[in-house]
């Protein structure tokens, strides 16, 4: 998919994953994906273990951030933004920044090209999961994992509906930051 | 984990995003942090006694406006730096006018008093808590727009960082106008900025620290 044709479905697929429709969001994921794949494997080429961890960390900083997306803003600068900030804290970790081949441009190709082939992650973020304290791992299992809905789970837990949310919020945050230790 | 599986997982169960989101959180930060400064300047502080008489005065309201106008514009740069993707462009520039406008009566001020009314004019009484006691007055504003700034994805933290100082700085130093009672430009020209400067040198060398995610 062309740059010119993905930012505009990205961000149909985007605005309504964001007002709640998971179908949508989904398909905006995965194409996501893709996208960050092909961008982060021309620039991290001498590390090609790291690229799918790095979707990985990009796609769950953004799915954490999604508030701070503002809706007439492009899309596109918006995901190289944080592609780019994930990238250079993956370069600072290495300590390797002088030694790339310029990783840190500017342009805004990040939706320019698409890779579905993903390799296998190295990071086991389902074994972080299982790290996390019960009132985050539990609702996360639960809701994002099983696809039972807030109530279901809030009986089979006995939490209330609102932990089951903010243990699923605080948790995938405290995921995200698991990761950057793990770094 | 494979990446589909992390799609899967991100996306079920989703929940809706209130727009604006992110601007209400710095909204909310701003107000709470301005109740507790408030608080502490009216129970710790007072108002200086000649409040209602000084309102006649110009350098009253110069006193306000020159630290609510770097508020104002601090509070635009904070609102683009919190987001990743929003360029800042041409924001910066809004300092100059409160800065530069300031400046120049200060030097108006001082060349134009003799010789040995300038010294004064810079020092007033209380040069040597001034900065400080703005700095304190930033402080629970300061402190409120870190917490809000960790829960949205500063790209660049030490510039988020210094743009919270400079609003903290900015309204703690309009608050402590209504205590203060010099009135000679070049003081507040220099300790009015020095104050706000504190905050915004503290948040410039936090910032990366305190708000990388």
């Amino acid at each position: 998919m062309a740059k010119s044709d993905a930012e505009p479905v990205l961000h149909e697929l985007f605005v309504r994953g964001l007002n709640g429709d998971a179908v949508a969001y989904r398909s905006f994921l995965q194409e996501l994906s893709a996208h960050l794949r092909a961008f982060l494997r021309k620039r991290l080429f001498g590390w090609p273990d790291e690229v799918e961890d790095l979707v990985q960390e990009c796609l769950l900083a953004m799915h954490n951030q999604r508030h701070t997306y503002q809706p007439g803003q492009p899309l596109t600068a918006w995901v190289h933004a944080i592609a780019r900030y994930k990238m250079i804290d993956l370069l600072r970790a290495k300590s390797i920044r002088e030694d790339l081949q310029d990783p840190l441009d500017d342009d805004l190709a990040v939706f320019a090209e698409s890779a579905t082939d993903a390799s296998d992650a190295r990071r086991d973020l389902r074994g972080l999961l299982d790290t996390l304290p019960e009132r985050q791992r539990l609702p996360i299992v639960h809701v994002k994992i099983e696809g039972l809905s807030v109530t279901e789970t809030a009986k089979l837990t006995g939490l209330s509906e609102s932990a089951v949310k903010i243990g699923i919020h605080r948790g995938l945050k405290a995921l995200a930051t698991q990761i950057k230790t793990t770094l | 984990m494979k990446t589909d599986d992390l799609v899967a997982m991100l996306a079920t169960g989703v929940m809706p995003v209130p727009p604006d989101a992110a601007n209400r959180r710095v909204g909310l930060a701003l107000l709470a942090g301005v109740t507790v400064s408030l608080a502490m300047l009216l129970f710790g502080y007072g108002l200086r006694r000649d409040v209602l008489p000084a309102m006649a005065l110009p350098m009253f309201w110069v006193k306000l406006a020159y630290p609510l106008g770097i508020a104002v514009v601090a509070w635009v740069l904070v609102e683009r730096l919190a987001r990743p993707g929003v360029l800042v462009r041409r924001a910066w520039w809004g300092l100059v006018v409160p800065v530069l406008s300031v400046a120049a009566m200060a030097g108006a001020t001082w060349f134009a008093a003799p010789e040995q009314d300038r010294l004064p004019s810079l020092l007033g009484g209380s040069w040597r808590t001034c900065a400080l006691s703005i700095g304190l007055m930033a402080l629970p504003i300061f402190v409120a727009l870190i917490l809000a700034l960790k829960t949205l994805a500063p790209t660049r933290p030490a510039l988020a960082g210094a743009a919270a100082g400079a609003l903290a700085g900015g309204l703690g130093a309009a608050l402590y106008a209504l205590y203060c009672v010099e009135m000679a430009a070049p003081f507040v020209a220099v300790w009015y900025g020095v104050g706000i400067l504190l905050p915004t040198l503290a948040g410039a060398l936090w910032g990366r620290p305190l708000l990388s995610w």
